[in-house]
């Protein structure tokens, strides 16, 4: 069996927890975001940042630490239907700035770890999903779904207000930062595992360019 | 040569422009021709393995930067799109209830033909299968600072039409020379050239292969020139390249 790709188009969903919304809040209506955002933030991860299940994460072009993003992505079937949901390392060099599209930031070859299949469901058996991030096996972070600013009945409905989500298509929920804004990192000679139960887990050796 | 992909008879076809005409290049209709009224016009590009990378540029001519209040970017602002947003020539657009400004851009599409990474502009060229006519309509009433241009602004369905022609890059010496152009119901709104682009495509091309891999059928659109007007339903938008093609769309109210 090969290991699971995506078939559409991956979203991810930038501050949808509470935690990093409260730590922006108060900037939120300076320059140059001049006011809290109101519709759900996105950013598509295109294909070139797919890593199945087992590739290392190799950094290169000048990246030398990534962010760990351990998040839910919510698997579409027909109608816009969640029909499984999968783990998944969001991977993306570090940025303080929100303002503009993230595309270097996000977009890099392999940024995005994958498992090796889907788990089916509906979004109420995650509700209350607790995902963990370890590094060189010790936990870094735990990411507790009811932290959401947008649960996934809110996120999938507001985002479905301006796109229809296709068959094949993912939406994650977002990633949690730690208690300081910043993310928990990784760098060349790491071990990254994403792990929660009733998931495939995602596990990465992240490597360097010598 | 000009290609387009068609749904006619009950089923998808190939076709390239032939004296007019649409003449069908495959299938059980090959050599077949059928003209251009007969056929629904879906996006000119053949289906790819995974998701299709939809690069986008904002602020990709000075003018345009100026009429927005940007001075001009000092690297590409680029923004990813699906490719459910595509619809093809002739199609339909929803202008959202109550929104007050919602604007074409004329954009000159690359689509690639050669897996490219770590290019050099020298070389880009070589990466190109051709280029096609792309209109990313904006809905500004939509637009919030933060990953700006957002994607409620940017990704909506119907809201980028794309086509009619997918014109062999071999056919287009210089497209670092071509005029653009844009009219609402006939009357011209916007007019420029792609000699004014701030970024060209070889530019593009090495910046984002400089970190990432382009694939076959992955789209590049390069950006709009000055002139943008809002658009109500019921209004005929056509955004036309020189030797590229024109492409045409309409805009209807939500329950159309």
């Amino acid at each position: 069996m090969t290991a699971w790709l995506p078939q559409g188009t991956v979203y991810g969903t930038l501050l949808n927890f509470r935690r990093e919304w409260d730590l922006w809040s108060a900037r939120m209506t300076q320059d140059p975001h001049k006011a809290a955002p109101r519709a759900p933030v996105l950013y598509v991860k295109t294909a070139n940042t797919f890593g199945p299940a087992g590739q290392d994460l190799l950094l290169q072009d000048g990246v030398g630490e990534v962010d760990i993003g351990a998040t839910l992505g919510l698997v579409v079937g027909a109608q816009a239907q969640v029909v499984g949901a999968v783990l998944v390392n969001d991977w993306c060099v570090p940025h303080t700035s929100y303002y503009r599209p993230p595309v270097k930031f996000r977009n890099r070859d392999g940024f995005l770890a994958l498992p090796a299949q889907v788990t089916a469901g509906q979004v109420r058996d995650w509700a209350t999903l607790q995902i963990e991030a370890r590094r060189n096996g010790e936990v870094v972070q735990t990411v507790d779904l009811r932290e959401l600013m947008r649960d996934l009945p809110t996120l999938l409905a507001d985002v479905g207000e301006f796109m229809t989500l296709q068959p094949g298509d993912v939406l994650m929920v977002g990633t949690d930062c730690l208690p300081d804004g910043t993310r928990p990192r990784a760098k060349a000679g790491d071990k990254v595992e994403i792990s929660a139960p009733g998931f495939a887990s995602v596990v990465t050796t992240v490597k360097g360019l010598a | 040569m000009k290609h387009a992909r068609i749904a006619w008879s009950g089923a998808i076809h190939d076709a390239v422009e032939s004296d007019g005409q649409l003449l069908l290049t495959q299938g059980p209709h090959a050599g077949r021709r059928v003209a251009f009224d007969e056929v629904v016009w879906l996006p000119p590009l053949a289906p790819v393995p995974q998701a299709r990378t939809v690069i986008a540029l904002g602020l990709n001519y000075a003018d345009h930067a100026k009429e927005l209040a940007f001075k001009a970017p000092e690297e590409p602002l680029a923004f990813m799109k699906s490719q459910a947003s595509l619809i093809g020539h002739q199609a339909l657009t929803k202008r959202p209830e109550g929104v007050a400004y919602m604007h074409y851009e004329c954009e000159l599409a690359v689509v690639i033909g050669r897996t490219a990474r770590h290019v050099k502009k020298a070389d880009a060229y070589d990466h190109i299968a051709g280029y096609t006519v792309a209109n990313d309509y904006a809905i500004r009433d939509y637009l919030e600072n933060w990953y700006r241009p957002n994607l409620r602004v940017k990704n909506r369905d119907t809201c980028t039409p794309i086509g009619p022609w997918l014109v062999d890059a071999a056919d287009v010496p210089n497209p670092m020379a071509l005029k653009l152009q844009t009219t609402v119901n006939g009357k011209v709104t916007q007019s420029g050239s792609t000699a004014d682009m701030i970024f060209d495509v070889p530019t593009l091309i090495e910046y984002f292969s400089g970190f990432m891999t382009l694939h076959p059928g992955d789209l590049i659109l390069t950006g709009t020139p000055d002139g943008i007007v809002d658009c109500q339903p019921g209004d005929v938008i056509v955004t036309e390249i020189e030797s590229i093609g024109a492409l045409t769309n309409t805009i209807v109210t939500p329950s159309c």
